[in-house]
């Protein structure tokens, strides 16, 4: 059914549609919309059966879904930023158990400076936690997103982690199809846990595993994440044939047919890039969009195949790694490693910075791209400062 | 879940650790031992007293009799007769008060008359003869336990009645001749053929008859004294006859208004404690050292001064003159233990002298018995079996060197008939060696609670009926609880509840074993053993 | 008998679960544990005596800490009882979702969460709070040891006053552990108004037990704060762990007592009150109070602690003999 709805108000229906058995709410925008959201459905008696828990933090709200999850029961919590770094313990933790939590991550920077807007510097510092990591695109997308990570997670043994844009997507009005109790309930089917506490079958979960075994853990764990692409993309296929709607999946393909060069992104933006190659193209330019959609695991091959026409790729993403550059960036050039494809890199919309179609346009109006460019930046403000740097200069020698 | 199920190293089954044997790190080793209890170690019958304690707090009153009485078959007399040195040796003296295991014992004993349990009777017969020449504790006790070896006994004895000591050296106030009577009894019912007013003056003559003799004669003359005494107005009697007179309802000697007893020892507060009961106005003991220094014991010096008897100390009979008594003052060195006369005199008034300084043995008997020596101390000389020079005749209680209390003679005897039957049967007697005492220090009294000792009930009535009330069931009971157990496991489970490392099984009939696969040898079961019952080893 | 031992022949009735042939032994042999470890002793009556109560009807969760890491290492669990292992500073809020999840469940399965007094008293002290503060029906035991041992025994917010711990070493300057005006866990508990909290000590394991198999039985959140002497980390023989225990009951310096809803509802009095210089001197951790240089400040104000507990609890009417 049709509505007009908040993205997180969607995201909010749409985990209510799977069913969870505990909701763990603690608040940070631009998530807390969403378990707002929850507690309101808890509360008027739409999601029964459900224990709904404010906690006091988000280490405690990802804690309390790694004991309930242990206990046996379906569990869900959000966050976002600051929060996810607060958890951070538990993140990797949930994963090397194996509980199937899912997670929405509402996408925000990361301080200091202290900034609540979106990018992806919070969901990019959780890349090797061990979570399956899905980027939604449109609330639809984030709706779709998360009743089919229940179904991954579950299936995979791995807890998974749904990124949102904050505010882009978590605070925007859209119109987003939701399905029926009866089809989400088809879809996925109620929780049967692999390792639960059970008095009458006694197990030690979570044990001290000594390096006599650790490796072994470790590349299992590897392994599992390798063998979840192939999960992913078949849940993607079976929500397509149940829902009809192509919202999950490894990667996204925009117009790769033709395309000379390809925008390679993750999230929402990817629609303000869609709109921007469309008027190109219809100018002449030969331009294509890939959104990665699976960002954990990384689907290389998927990747690969997609831009095997391509023979310029821009990896534009809201994140980066200080010291080093682009993030997605290294991954893409290293999928694309041995092959002829030029990659560059763009790190975009820092801390809520808008990126318009202009910006985009005026990049790709450039013939020579510089190897990383931060889009849209105040150039006044960096060369000002970066002269007021002293730079490089170091007393180490003269105290020889 | 099968096990194959388990996620690799996340999950785990449960009770795996037991894989790992833990006590390859222990260096030292809990062992349970069985130390010596010092009430059992200083009783001179050898009791078991912990044991039939211990079947006593169960209430299993019939069984902590027989336990007794395996050693000792007096326990309703020797409840009212035994010094109790296990008492003093008791560790619960130095935490709330000895346990009152003489008063137990007694008790007990009394509940096992007023029952009428029975010695068993020999089923077999050696077929060996035995004559015991005297009555008394020990010979008594000789008896019995010989008896239970299966052979045939005879005693004889000199006086009208039987009991020696027992009934001519403790005034009836101490012990009722009904409940002396009623153990004698049973002892004589298991088949032992005693022969009372039987002198035997030529032991030669009559150990033909016999494969062993055991003399057991006792001290009954008196000792002899050069006190000079003028005039026959003053009665000078020996304590020793006077109590004879007295059990064999002889006629009595006037001891009149104001008596003397002479020595410091227990028969000297017996006869003084006699004589208040058989009329006197004033009874005086006169004692050469200090109270502190009087053989006799505390509880029986404290109960006659609660009677009245006075104690003149440092105190020496110098001349009986009439009815004046010429006392000669003492200066004692305490630490050289030297007497020497003050020079200060003192005259006191008496109608009648009691002497209580000492019994010596008849010797007469021995005449014509190759072989056997008599000590510069005048007793019986033997050896580490109980045989004294002349083969087959052994000697024990108060003719032999001994500390002359009937507990110690009733250890004799039962000592003597053990290393009899050994010689009979041809066989040595292996000695077996003593555990180690759990004293006070080896115990860990943080789980004892302190409870009240309980304190004998009199009578108060100054009478020759006992003066002593025995407890009842419940009572004993409860006094018996208050037992240590020092040395020998109670079940209280401390080391089986508190090892850290569950090494100690416990089966459904409580016992206890050590697990060394997994004890690490942190020794806490022993230092938290209440009573002392385990030992760590290297 | 009125003997304090765990068990007695003679009278079954209020025999211990420690005492019994079949108890459930919840941690057992092969774990590794140190010689003499008190943690190892009160987990296990503790579990014991909740799987008793509840007919073993009992999951656990443990904070990182001694107990979990020696009663867990793969391939060898000790544990007898369905248990599991998350983080340092999560368990209360671990053993919240367990509670819910049974609960939305409709299975009565009773939640434990416990860990030292690192997990408990410093990182864990958020989720607990916050377990507390939502009443959520879980029953935490903090194992106290006073120190974090299972990294060799640096401070903690339970360490005492002058300990001497690897971070509080005493020299000419200091003398051990920083004088600062403590943390009472359980005060804090009892300050959530939470039904019920109590304190126990393994030197007292009837007592030990009953409080836990009375707090698992409670709906909503509890605390029962143990005491478990550390033969290494105090410094004591490893055979006198129990004894450590009495003596530090005996001063007064750790208290007895149980509170329900916000109230202190008991204590347990101590027969007779030793001062609190024959507690310190049974431990190296406290040695260098007693050396020649030592000011005798120190121990005075070990026993105004001491002193102050006996006072506030009510655990004598007479005067600790100082």
């Amino acid at each position: 059914m049709l509505f007009q709805l908040e993205g997180s108000q969607a995201v909010a229906r749409a985990v209510a549609l799977c069913r969870p058995k505990t909701v763990c709410a603690y608040p940070i925008t631009p998530q807390t919309h969403i378990v707002e959201g929850l507690g309101e459905l808890v509360r008027s008696g739409k999601l029964t059966d459900c224990e709904y828990i404010n906690v006091e933090s988000e280490m405690a709200a990802l804690s309390v879904a790694i004991g309930s999850e242990t206990a046996g029961v379906r569990s869900y919590t959000a966050t976002s930023s600051q929060g996810l770094l607060y958890m951070m313990e538990a993140v990797y933790n949930a994963s090397g158990m194996e509980l199937p939590i899912v997670m929405t991550l509402g996408n925000r920077a990361i301080g200091a400076p202290i900034n609540i807007w979106n990018d992806h510097t919070d969901a990019m510092s959780v890349r090797d936690a061990g979570w399956i990591m899905l980027f939604a695109e449109t609330n639809q997308e984030a709706v779709d997103l998360h009743i089919q990570a229940f179904k991954i997670a579950e299936k995979v043994k791995c807890p998974v982690m749904v990124c949102v844009d904050g505010f882009i997507l978590t605070h925007a009005y859209e119109r987003v199809d939701l399905p029926t109790q009866e089809e989400v309930d088809d879809f996925l089917p109620p929780y049967d846990p692999h390792i639960s506490l059970d008095p009458k079958n006694p197990k030690a979960i979570g044990t001290m595993v000594p390096p006599g075994y650790f490796m072994e853990v470790r590349c299992l764990a590897h392994k599992k994440q390798i063998d979840a692409l192939n999960v992913v993309e078949c849940v993607g296929n079976k929500f397509k044939e149940k829902f009809g709607r192509d919202s999950g999946g490894l990667v996204r393909e925009y117009n790769l047919e033709k395309a000379e060069t390809v925008i390679v992104t993750m999230g929402s933006v990817a629609g303000t890039i869609k709109d921007t190659i469309d008027e190109l193209n219809q100018k002449g330019g030969k331009y294509g969009v890939l959104s990665i959609v699976s960002y954990r695991p990384f689907p290389a091959e998927a990747i690969r195949k997609a831009l095997k026409k391509a023979k310029k790729v821009i990896v534009l993403e809201k994140a980066f790694a200080v010291g080093i550059g682009g993030i997605l960036f290294q991954e893409i050039s290293l999928a694309l490693k041995n092959t002829k494809t030029e990659v560059k890199s763009v790190v975009a919309g820092l801390g809520g910075r808008a990126i318009t179609s202009d910006m985009i346009k005026e990049y790709l109006n450039h013939k020579n791209h510089d190897d990383m460019v931060f889009l849209g930046l105040n150039k006044e403000v960096i060369e000002r400062e970066c002269r007021l740097l002293d730079k490089g200069s170091c007393d180490c020698k003269s105290s020889f | 879940m099968s096990k194959s199920s388990n996620p690799f190293a996340i999950v785990d089954d449960a009770g795996t650790s037991r894989a790992n044997k833990t006590g390859s790190w222990k260096t030292m080793c809990p062992q349970y031992v069985h130390r010596m209890p010092p009430c059992n170690a200083t009783c001179p019958a050898g009791e078991n007293i912990q044991k039939w304690l211990s079947l006593a707090q169960e209430g299993k009153i019939r069984k902590a009799w027989e336990v007794m009485v395996n050693d000792n078959p007096f326990p309703a007399v020797m409840g009212r007769v035994c010094y109790h040195t296990c008492e003093r040796a008791c560790n619960r003296e130095q935490f709330d008060g000895a346990v009152h295991i003489n008063l137990i014992e007694r008790s007990i004993g009394d509940i096992a008359l007023e029952s009428e349990w029975k010695f068993e009777t020999p089923k077999e017969h050696s077929g060996k003869k035995i004559l015991i020449v005297g009555a008394g504790p020990s010979g008594l006790s000789a008896a019995y336990f010989l008896r239970k070896f299966g052979h045939e006994v005879t005693i004889y004895e000199s006086q009208i009645k039987s009991g020696g000591m027992m009934r001519y050296g403790v005034p009836r106030y101490r012990l009722s001749r009904a409940v002396l009577d009623a153990e004698i009894r049973r002892i004589i019912e298991t088949g032992v053929k005693l022969v009372c007013n039987k002198r035997v003056t030529h032991l030669k003559n009559e150990i033909d008859n016999f494969d062993a003799v055991y003399i057991a004669t006792g001290a009954f003359m008196a000792a002899k004294t050069d006190i000079e005494v003028k005039g026959n107005s003053c009665t000078v009697i020996d304590a020793v006859d006077l109590f004879k007179k007295l059990e064999n309802g002889m006629d009595m000697p006037n001891l009149g208004k104001h008596v003397l007893v002479y020595g410091g020892g227990n028969t000297a507060i017996d006869a003084a404690r006699t004589a208040l009961r058989l009329g006197a106005e004033s009874v005086k003991i006169v004692y050469r050292r200090t109270i502190n220094n009087m053989p006799a014991h505390k509880e029986e010096i404290q109960d006659a001064l609660k009677e009245g008897v006075e104690i003149l100390c440092l105190s020496c009979i110098g001349m009986i003159d009439g009815n004046n008594v010429l006392v000669n003052k003492m200066d004692y060195d305490e630490e050289n233990d030297i007497l020497s006369v003050s020079g200060e005199k003192d005259i006191i008034q008496a109608d009648s002298v009691i002497f209580a300084i000492g019994q010596s043995i008849d010797e007469g008997i021995l005449d014509g018995i190759d072989g056997i020596a008599v000590s510069e101390k005048g007793v019986i000389e033997i050896d580490k079996n109980m045989m004294t020079g002349a083969k087959g005749i052994f000697a024990g209680g108060d003719v032999v060197p001994c500390k002359r209390t009937v507990t110690h003679a009733i250890g004799h005897g039962k000592k003597a008939a053990k290393c009899i039957d050994a010689y009979l049967n041809g066989v040595e007697i292996t000695q077996n060696v003593k555990p180690e005492v759990a004293n006070f220090k080896k115990l860990n009294t943080a789980y004892y609670k302190k409870v009240a000792r309980a304190e004998i009930q009199k009578n108060q009535a100054l009478s020759f009926s006992e003066s002593d009330i025995s407890l009842t069931e419940r009572e004993l009971i409860g006094e018996a609880e208050r037992c240590f157990s020092c040395g020998n496991c109670f079940h209280c489970d401390n080391c089986y509840g508190l090892c850290p490392d569950g090494a100690i099984h416990k089966a459904e009939d409580g016992t206890l074993e050590i697990d060394l696969e997994y004890c690490k040898g942190c020794g806490i079961c022993a230092s938290e053993c209440p009573c002392g019952a385990i030992k760590m080893t290297s | 008998m009125s003997n304090s031992t765990i068990g007695s022949r003679l009278s079954k009735k209020k025999n211990s679960v420690q005492s019994h042939y079949d108890r459930p032994n919840t941690l057992s042999s092969g774990h590794r544990a140190c010689q003499g470890c008190g943690e190892a002793l009160a987990a296990r009556c503790a579990i014991d005596a909740a799987y008793h109560a509840t007919k073993g009807n009992i999951a656990i969760v443990n904070a990182t800490g001694c107990l979990e890491v020696f009663s867990c290492v793969f391939p060898e669990n000790a544990w007898n009882v369905p248990w599991m292992h998350s983080l340092f500073g999560n368990a209360p809020a671990v053993a919240t979702g367990m509670a819910a999840a049974m609960r939305a469940q409709g299975k009565n399965v009773r939640i434990i969460a416990q860990g030292g007094d690192g997990g408990t008293t410093d990182i864990g002290m958020g989720t607990l709070s916050g377990m507390f503060e939502r009443n959520d029906d879980v029953l935490y035991i903090c194992y106290d040891n006073q120190a974090y041992m299972n990294t060799g025994v640096q401070r903690s917010s339970a360490t005492p006053i002058l300990a001497r711990t690897a971070t509080t070493l005493p020299n000419a300057v200091y003398a051990g552990n920083e004088v600062g005006t403590g943390k009472n866990v359980p005060e804090i508990a009892i300050a959530h108004r939470i039904p019920y909290v109590a304190t126990a000590s393994i030197a007292n394991i009837k007592d030990l037990e009953e409080k836990v198999a009375k707090a698992i039985n409670i709906r909503g959140a509890k605390y029962v704060h143990i005491h478990v002497p550390c033969p290494l980390g105090w410094g004591y023989p490893t055979s006198e762990t129990i004894k450590v225990a009495r003596a530090a009951v005996e001063c007064g310096m750790f208290p007895l007592f149980e509170a329900e809803h916000g109230k202190v509802v008991g204590s347990t009095p101590i027969e007779n009150v030793k001062p609190v210089e024959e507690y310190l001197r049974l431990q190296r951790r406290f040695a260098h109070l007693f050396s020649k240089n030592a000011n005798p400040q120190a121990v005075e104000e070990l026993q105004k602690i001491a002193s102050a507990n006996i006072e506030k609890y009510k655990l004598s009417g007479g005067i600790a003999n100082v």
